[in-house]
Formats: structure tokens, sequence, C-alpha cells
């Protein structure tokens, strides 16, 4: 798609775009939205890999392709081990790997691929150090399959396997953080991102595309279906969350903890303004509203403290 | 610009898309979903007022698609070929600019 | 082409494996220890330690994520290896078929091991045939030679575009893998003659003309996949032959035949089966036609692509076929009796066939227990009828 010259020094993204129109996300959708970032900032050199999930649709059916990069459609629990061995070839065939003019290569997996089932070949993936960058696409749920509960979906919210009812069955332990897990790796850069600061999340591509070894990047991508929140909403829902400090914003980089709050002289929100936007948490007590926020307040005092001690 | 720019590729599709089984499941035409016209789907659709547009490019920032691109006048230009009308674009621009209208066919 | 002259070195089946990875000019290696094979990925490690090659080393964290690995190097173009057993090669079942899905010409090293529970790491066959739909090439290799020699041709077949699909060299549990044999290892540059690089199907790496693979199928396009696929594995048997032949020409080891037969001219009874056990079986032959039996031996040398013309071949001649099967499959018979008995179902050839389990987790199977077996098939042949089809021939009764 080309872009005026004029426009391109206006814009804060790249004109250039590598995702096509005409894929089959649902409405509002924010992986795909993700997806045309992350290709945005890399570009046609680029090998990206992509497991079982919502973005294994988002692609296309054979014959027909959203991506202008080249990718491997790979199994469910497969991406960390997958890109380590893509990696590995392109070294083996002499290729430069990461860095500003080497070659790409990207996993691009869901919050159940990463949280769950996905977990162990992320850990080997980091641990042993492969150039390439590992993007969790967060929407909180096992998507393509219908909505069921992964080890990243919050307390309180309604899954089709956490279905709340008369014994008001929601989910009741608090989203996993990959992204600690992923740090306790101690790997050179690992960072936060939404949806709704897509600048910030280039930036975080790029300092990931820089930095030699393996690089993680969460990034928090809203599920209209999913979360039963009206499509238009996507972007406002992701904003509240950072806003809230559900999901702030952060990057971790050489043992070195930043916050990146696009306000960070305030206070946070309250947790409801975040919730009230989206049907999964209507189920939710008061009760149930103020343990998920103590809980979003000891976290962020916690990354707080890190970024203090650890800055 | 007033074309879309998907059109040449929806050509290239079609024409090389005669094509053969390839071992693998490989697809060789990247960009090659243009071919399904997802503005189908469309209940809503986004109306512009272009004296409202202060080329913020916010729409154009947060359409998954994408349907949004941009003409000579470096102003917003809304592909109804693969519009969603999932109304991100209306609810993150800063002026009014775009309202999402029920969809008359 | 340069004169032969082999380099005998005395090595075990997974040096003989790891030394065929090394003189392939493997580029990639992703594995993940398990006995017995074990001693191959070390030994790779070696000579990259000992800077004998440059192999990419994926130390990974699983067998899943092996072959996982395997996918993605080989998808990206570099030649890759990799070795498992048992309870490995069951955990890496589901990117088996993703492998040979995405047409990968991955060559592995399977050491056949029973599999748990209970425990055992000795020899059998039922790990690697419990895998047979998986879309892999199989060659059942009867000592540390055949590793060797199996390992190189099973790049060149694998890789051969009109099969591009990943191939398993099987090797007995300790019987070969931990066992000193003498090989004949081939110089560098007539095994370079014999396989040149790699020319991939696809590659992930031609970045102005991106593709996708492995992308979603409808039901309009999934069936034509997998026909392609069954036409390739079709073809790999005329492959198979070629680069056996080839082989035999250029090394003096001829493999252009998917079964070896042994002394089954004039036989009455053959014995068939698979791997390290058929040394045993010949051994036995030679001694029970000195006792006057008219016996001989086939090797299944291939299981996938089944050697279905070779056996039908093979049973029309003769009239008695005993199947000493190291494997089973609950519910049913050992596996290779089975398939051998349906490959005849629509044929003429109506040989006597029984099934005699042995060996499993690595019982010892010698050539007395062939002279037995031999015995109760001449019983079975003078009655003319097959009684008992399926004998659990190592009880202990
Ligand atoms: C081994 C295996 N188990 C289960 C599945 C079924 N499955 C496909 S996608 C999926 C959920 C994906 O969830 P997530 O990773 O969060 O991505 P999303 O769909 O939400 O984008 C599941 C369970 C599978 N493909 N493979
Ligand atoms: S279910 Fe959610 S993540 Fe999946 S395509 Fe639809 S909106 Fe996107
Ligand atoms: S968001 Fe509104 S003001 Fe900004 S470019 Fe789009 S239409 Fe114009
Ligand atoms: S309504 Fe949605 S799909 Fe349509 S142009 Fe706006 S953001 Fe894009
Ligand atoms: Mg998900």
């Amino acid at each position: 798609m080309e872009i005026p010259e004029s426009v391109k020094k206006r814009l804060t993204l790249p004109a250039e775009e590598h995702f096509y129109a005409g894929h089959t996300a649902c409405q509002g959708c924010g992986a795909s939205l993700g997806l045309r970032y992350v290709l945005k900032a890399y570009g046609k050199k680029t090998i990206v890999a992509i497991p079982a999930c919502c973005s294994t649709i988002i692609a296309g059916a054979w014959p027909y392709n959203t991506l202008d990069a080249n990718l491997f459609h790979t199994a469910f629990a497969t991406t960390g081990a997958v890109i380590s061995g893509i990696e590995a070839a392109l070294k083996a065939l002499g290729y430069k790997v990461k860095g500003e003019d080497g070659v790409m290569v990207v996993g691009w997996a869901g919050d159940g691929g990463t949280a769950d089932i996905g977990l162990q070949a992320l850990s080997g993936f980091l641990e042993r150090g492969h150039d390439a960058v590992y993007i969790m696409y967060d929407n909180e749920a096992y998507m393509n399959t219908g909505i069921q509960r992964s080890g990243s979906t919050p307390y309180g919210a309604w899954t089709t396997n956490t279905p709340g009812g008369k014994r008001h069955f929601l989910e009741k332990r608090h989203k996993k953080k990959v992204i600690d897990i992923v740090i306790a790796h101690e790997i050179p850069y690992a960072a936060t991102a939404s949806d709704a600061y897509p600048e910030d999340f280039l930036r975080k591509l790029r300092k990931a595309q820089k930095i030699p070894g393996p690089s993680f990047i969460q990034l928090f991508a809203p599920c209209p279906t999913g979360w039963r929140s009206p499509t238009d909403k996507s972007i406002e829902i992701a904003r509240l969350a950072v806003q809230t400090a559900y999901f702030p914003l952060f990057e971790y980089e050489n043992g070195k903890y930043r916050i990146n709050m696009p306000s960070p002289k305030k206070e946070p929100k309250p947790i409801e303004e975040f919730l009230k936007l989206q049907g999964r948490f209507k189920y939710m007590t008061k009760e149930d509203v103020e343990t998920l926020q103590q809980w979003v307040n000891h976290e962020w005092e916690k990354l707080k403290k890190l970024a203090e001690v650890f800055g | 610009m007033a074309e879309s720019p998907f059109k040449a590729d929806i050509e290239r599709v079609k024409r090389e898309y005669s094509e053969k089984m390839t071992p693998g499941a490989v697809a060789r035409i990247p960009g090659s979903s243009v071919v399904n016209k997802t503005g189908s789907w469309r209940v809503f659709m986004p109306e512009f007022n272009r004296d409202k547009c202060v080329r913020c490019y916010l729409c154009y920032i947060y359409c998954p698609e994408p349907a949004i691109y941009l003409d000579e006048e470096n102003y917003p230009v809304f592909d109804y070929d693969y519009c969603k009308g999932c109304g991100i674009c209306a609810n993150e621009c800063p002026t009014d600019a775009i309202v999402m209208v029920r969809e008359t066919k | 082409m340069t004169e032969y002259k082999p380099i005998k070195k005395v090595v075990s089946g997974n040096y003989a494996a790891a030394y065929g990875a090394l003189h392939a000019r493997v580029q990639v290696v992703a594995a993940y220890p398990i006995t017995p094979q074990t001693s191959i990925i070390e030994k790779i490690a070696e000579f990259i330690a000992n800077g004998e090659t440059d192999i990419q080393y994926v130390p990974v964290e699983s067998e899943h994520s092996a072959m996982a690995a395997c996918i993605g190097a080989s998808a990206t173009g570099a030649r890759v290896f990799t070795a498992t057993a048992a309870q490995g090669l069951a955990l890496m079942h589901e990117m088996l078929h993703w492998a040979s899905g995405s047409r990968l010409p991955i060559v592995m090293v399977n050491a056949n091991r029973a599999l748990a529970p209970p425990w055992s790491v000795w020899d059998e066959q039922t790990d690697s045939l419990s895998q047979r739909d998986t879309g892999w090439m199989q060659f059942y290799a009867e000592n540390n030679q055949e590793v060797y020699d199996g390992v190189l041709m099973a790049f060149k077949i694998a890789e051969d575009k009109r099969v591009s699909l990943p191939a398993m060299i099987v090797e007995s549990a300790f019987i070969l893998s931990h066992t000193y044999d003498i090989v004949e290892m081939i110089p560098q540059e007539l095994v370079d003659e014999f396989l040149p690089p790699r020319d991939p199907l696809y590659t992930l790496t031609d970045f102005d003309n991106p593709i996708s693979v492995g992308a979603l199928a409808t039901p309009n396009d999934y069936y034509e996949f997998r026909y392609k696929e069954a036409m390739a594995m079709e073809r790999a048997k005329k492959v198979i032959k070629e680069v056996g032949r080839e082989f035999g020409e250029r090394f003096g080891r001829d493999y252009s035949q998917m079964i070896e037969t042994y002394r089954t001219e004039d036989a009455e009874i053959v014995f068939m089966g698979m791997g390290s056990l058929m040394g045993t079986v010949k051994e036995a032959v030679d001694v029970l036609r000195k006792e006057g039996y008219k016996v001989g031996a086939v090797k299944v040398r291939w299981f996938r692509p089944f050697p279905k013309e070779e056996l039908y071949q093979l049973a029309k001649e003769v009239p008695a076929i005993a199947v000493v099967d190291r494997n089973f499959s609950f519910g049913q018979e050992g596996i290779l009796f089975n398939e051998s008995k349906g490959v005849l179902f629509n044929t003429d050839a109506r040989p006597l066939m029984k099934d005699y389990i042995v060996g499993l987790g690595g019982r010892d199977f010698t050539v007395n227990d062939v002279r037995t077996i031999a015995r109760d098939m001449k019983k079975t042949l003078e009655k003319g009828k097959v009684k008992e089809e399926v004998v659990w021939y190592h009880l202990k009764r």
C-alpha cells in the first residue's frame, strides 16, 4: 500500500503495510491489530511462527495469506521451540539474525499458547538465548476454541468453562504473571505493551530487535468476542487496562525495570472503569471487584518498588 | 491514490491462483487475503466528515483490518470493501469526524 | 569419481549414527537425552567441541520441542538430524505428523526401546511401529553398518523432491546402540559426491517472495494434501531402490531391495522380521539348514513405505511364513504380522502364517528360540492349517 511522502513524515508509525485486509478476525479484534503493528515494525525480512490460536485463522486459510512476510504455522505448544530451530538454521545457513539489518524471527502466540501449553518451550527458548522475539498477545483466554479460561485469565472473569451460574463458578485465580516468569530467566529484554499505545509498542519492538538474545513482549490485545465488549471499545478498554494499572506498561532491560506509563504522575483509576465496559465481568460481586482491586494494587506497588530499587 | 491499494493485489491473486496444490500447504502470494471482501460483514458503517478531520491519523493507526488508507491530500479514505464496521475509528477520532451509521444496502 | 577406500572404525551403533550425521554434513541438531540414544547426541556435541563441524546444536528442553526445533530449522532450509527413543518418540508424536505434513526431510535415529510402564530401557519395536501412521519412512537396521549407511541414504531419499518426507532410522536398544562392531565409513569427499547439499522444496528465507506454510486447509483442499503425501510415500519406493542401488555401486553394499532375502530359494518355512533380531535368525537358518530344515529368512528393511510387492512375490513362493514380532498391537497381533498378512488378502498367495511375539522389553532372543519356532512351524505345515495364529513365544510357563 503506497502512502504519500508528506504523510509518512507525519505518521507516528511506519507507513509500510505488511498485514493485509480481507482477514477473518472478528470486528474490532486486538490480535489482528497487534500483528499489523509487528509487521510495520519489522517489515518483510521476517519469519513469523504462529501456533494454534486465533491468529492461525487471521493469517488466512490456504491458499490465502494475510501476511506479507514468511510465516510458519506450528503446533500449539511449540512456538518457543520452533523459533529456536528457525534461528539456529538461519545461523547455520550464514544469515545475520536480529539487529538492524538482520533477519527477524518472531514467535506470535496467544496467552494460552504461552502461559499454559507453551510455557515449557518458551522457557527453553529464553534460557538458551536464541536471537528471536517472542510476542505473547494476551486476550486473556482461549478464544480460538470458544472462550475458555487460560492461566492468563483474570480473577472474576466469565469464560465458557468458568461460566458463573448458581454456584458463582467464575475464574477464581489471579492472572498468571507470565512476564515475571520470563524475567526470572534474566533475559536481556522483556516488556509489556498495549494495542492502545502503538508508538510505545513499536519502540519496544525496535528495542527487541536491536538487543541481542531473546526478547519477550506481552501485548495486551482486546477481544470483543470473548470479552463480551462492544467492538468499538477495544482501544478504549486497552487504554483503561493501562490507566487502572491492571496492565501496567513497563520494560525490563539488562536487569533494570522502567515503568512506561503514559501519565506517570496520575494515580491509577479504579478497576471498575476497566471492568464496566466488558460483559465478561458482569457476574462479579462487590467483593470480587475488591479482591481484584487489591491484587492490582499489590502488583502495582510491587512493580513500582522494583523500578525504584532496580531502576 | 483514490483507488484502493488492494485492487492490484486482487488481480495478481486471481491471475496466479489457477495454481496447483503445493505440497506442505505452501501459500505463495503474500497478502492474498484481499480477495476476501470482508466489507460484507458490516452492519454499521463509518461516515467521514472531511471538514472536521484534523488528520491526526488515529483512525488509520487503530484500524485492525486495515481498511483505512490516505489520499493525496493526506485525508483518510475508508475502503468499504474491507471495513467491517467495528467502529474503533469513530470511537477514537478526537473530533467526531467519523460517525457510525446503520448500513443501507 | 574418486576411488573408494573405506575407513574402518570399531564403533557402537550410536556412534555409527553420529558419524553418519557428521558425514552427511548436517547443519542443525536439536535433541534431548534418553537412554539408549544419548550417546548419539553426546558424540555429535563432541564433534562440535573438537571443531570437526559447525553444526548448530540446540539442547532443547523436551523431545516435543526437539522435533519442533528440527521442523523450524528444516523449514528454514537446513539439513537437520535428531535422535530419540521410546518415551521421547511418543512425546514427539504430534510433531512427527507436523514434520511429514510440512514435507520436511528430517532424519532421525530411533533406538528401539520398550515403552513404560513398567519402566524398561531395553529393545522392543513398539515405540517406532506405533508411529507408523505419522508419514515418516522407517528403515530398520540389522547392524551398526546399516545404521551408518541408513543415515546417509535416508538424507538422500528424504530430500529427493519426489519424496520430501522425513525418515526414521531404527536401531535396537543396546544390541546395536551400545555394542561395538566394525563399521566401514566413507571418506568425506565420497559422501559429498553421493549426497550433495540440500535443495529444499521451499524455504522461509526468500524475503522478496514470502510464503506461508501449513495454513488451515478447508475440506475442499485438505484431502488433496493428504493424497499428495500418500503419493510421495508411494514414489519413495522407487527412490529407495534407486538410492540403494547407487549406494551399492559406489560403496559395495547394495540396498536396492526393500527387503533382504536369505536362503529362501527352496525354503518351506521363512522367518520374517526386522532389525537386529534378523542377525540371530540368519544364524539360526544356517544351523537349521544343517539339521535338514528347508528354511530361509526375510528381513523387512523398510517398513514405511511398506514393501507390498516384494512380500507378495515372496509369499507366492513359500508355503509357510513365521513372523517374529518384537512388538505388539493390543487388541490385535504383532504389527509386522498384521501388515504382511493384510498385504496378501487380495492376492492368490496363501502361505500359512503364524506370528511369534518375541523379546518384548529386551528379553533375549536366541538361535535356539528360532529352532523351536521352526519345529512348531513345521508341525503347522504338516497339518496344513494354522490353529494358534499368535504365539506369545517367550511366556514363562
Ligand atoms: C495440543 C493442542 N491442544 C489443544 C488445541 C486446541 N486449541 C487450539 S487454539 C486453542 C486456544 C488458543 O488460545 P490462545 O493461545 O490464548 O490464543 P487465542 O485463540 O486466544 O488467540 C486451543 C485450546 C490444539 N490446537 N492443540
Ligand atoms: S475471538 Fe477475539 S481474538 Fe479471536 S479473532 Fe475474534 S476478536 Fe480476535
Ligand atoms: S481520527 Fe478523525 S481527525 Fe484523526 S485522521 Fe481520522 S478522521 Fe481525521
Ligand atoms: S469501522 Fe473498524 S474496520 Fe471500519 S474503518 Fe473503522 S476501524 Fe476500520
Ligand atoms: Mg488467548
